[in-house]
């Protein structure tokens, strides 16, 4: 029988959270790695027990660990991410230029096919990979070399490498997005990039359609349709159907279009979730209501899902990793909050049901589908 | 053999009791400590000091003998109690603010 395996990853720890295909009964496992800030695990596709974690502290800088078998063990492994080169400089907030500095990983990419190889996202925004599980980590610098790098901005969250999509359909396509640059993808295995942020406006640069400059908050594809994109920009729900040469608004009737996360059907690629929040200086929901919007037109025509999910009173933010499904035949949705709680809903959002709701604020949410 | 002691979060990482011993060749240094320490222990790594610069990262302190070894040289002789077993090197997270 299936089981569903949910990888989160908090302020002050890992938990897994793992059920039987009803996933109505959860067990929950943790804190694993009690005190560290987890901003991200994911596990293999080509090996659910091979899993990876981003494991950092101010203290004592940034860990990555490996398990082998889902989760109950695990084992640090290669740390040591250095920039490829003369580091050079990006733009400062203030616009000066300001060496770049490796911070921490914000997200994990397993390759699709092979358990060893993994990508990082990091902050001072750059990519690296390991073909060796982990153990070394070879930036590709094709990206942060790019033309337009040394006027890079970090966001208000720092200069974050925070989304790394592998086209299934070409290993030698990767989208990746930083705040606040933009979007950029590759078609040749990462040796050279480009920014596909046409059609985004961003009132709040010097040039609204600048060619960099963009805080694009989360970016998902449907692997069954990796030429179709969807955004969280800062502002703005987008929509690419041309691999992010152009891009559309499809915020539509949503009661704010600002907001992190977003994610999709795993059987319906036009159906698609995103959590609005209020403002970039308020991270809550609107009027205290906690709404999943759903559209299964591909964005325009939204629906918000409430039942289950707190309609008063709750001013928690959702993070751009905190979102994901699982593959079972009725898709199942799954968010973490900053205030610690984990939702599902087993049936495509029409109903929402909290697994867990006391964890340490929650920064990543991964799910593994489990035969 | 030179006694180390490691705050909590690097004693998980290690998996190691809080009290560490090292041999230790040569001079008893900041750095020999902590080459030793790293050798026995490559997860620590990168969590101490820079990999590449190799700087104590700065919410990390260095004490021993009840003073403050923090900005010493590296290659500064540690105290004889150091170097001969008596006193531990204690390694300290900073007491710091945050959430």
């Amino acid at each position: 029988m299936s089981s569903v395996r949910v990888l989160v990853g908090t302020k002050k720890g890992a938990f897994i959270l793992t059920s039987d295909a009803k996933r109505d009964k959860w067990d929950v496992a943790g804190p694993h790695f009690g005190g560290w800030e987890m901003y991200h695990l994911k596990g293999s596709p080509a090996d659910p027990n091979r899993l990876y974690a981003s494991q950092s502290k101010g203290w004592f800088g940034q860990v990555i660990e490996r398990s082998n078998d889902g989760g109950k063990n695990w084992e640090p492994v290669g740390n040591k991410f250095v920039y490829d080169g003369v580091a050079g400089t990006h733009q400062w907030y203030d616009g000066t230029p300001h060496p770049w500095a490796f911070t921490r990983v914000w997200h994990l990419e397993p390759s699709l096919t092979d358990p060893d190889t993994v990508y990082a996202g990091v902050e001072d925004a750059a990519l690296f990979r390991s073909t060796d599980a982990g153990q070394t980590w070879q930036e590709l610098s094709g990206l942060r070399n790019h033309t337009t790098g040394s006027s890079w901005q970090p966001g208000a969250g720092g200069l974050c490498l925070h989304t790394i999509l592998l086209d299934p359909s070409d290993p030698r396509r990767i989208f990746i997005a930083i705040s606040a640059a933009g979007a950029f993808r590759t078609d040749d295995g990462g040796q050279t990039w480009r920014p596909i942020n046409r059609g985004l406006r961003s009132e709040y640069i010097p040039d609204p359609a600048a060619e960099v400059g963009h805080c694009v908050h989360h970016i998902a594809m449907h692997p069954s349709r990796p030429g179709v994109l969807f955004m969280q920009k800062h502002w703005d729900v987008m929509r690419s159907d041309d691999a992010g040469d152009s891009w559309h608004e499809v915020s539509g009737n949503l009661p704010t279009d600002f907001g992190f996360a977003l994610d999709i059907h795993a059987h319906e690629p036009e159906t698609i979730y995103v959590v609005p929040i209020k403002s970039d200086s308020e991270h809550y929901p609107p009027e205290g209501k906690l709404r999943v919007y759903r559209s299964r037109t591909g964005g325009n025509e939204w629906e918000a899902l409430t039942d289950g999910l707190p309609q008063s009173d709750c001013y928690v933010n959702v993070l751009r990793d905190a979102m994901a499904v699982d593959s079972l035949d009725s898709c199942g949705i799954y968010f973490g909050t900053t205030g610690g709680q984990v939702y599902a809903s087993s049936d495509a959002g029409d109903h929402w049901a909290p697994i867990v709701h006391d964890l340490p604020a929650v920064l990543s949410v991964e799910v593994q589908t489990l035969p | 053999m030179i006694r180390v002691v490691l705050p909590a979060h690097l004693r998980t990482l290690a998996r190691t009791a809080s009290e560490v011993e090292l041999e230790v060749e040569g001079p008893v240094t900041q750095r020999s400590v902590l080459d030793a320490l790293e050798a026995r222990y490559p997860m620590l790594r990168g969590t101490v000091r820079d990999h590449v610069t190799q700087q104590r990262r700065p919410f990390v302190r260095f004490f021993a003998c009840g003073e403050d070894f923090s900005h010493e040289s590296p290659d500064a002789p540690l105290p004889a109690a150091v170097a001969s077993g008596a006193e531990p090197f204690l390694l300290l997270g900073a007491i710091a603010g945050g959430f």
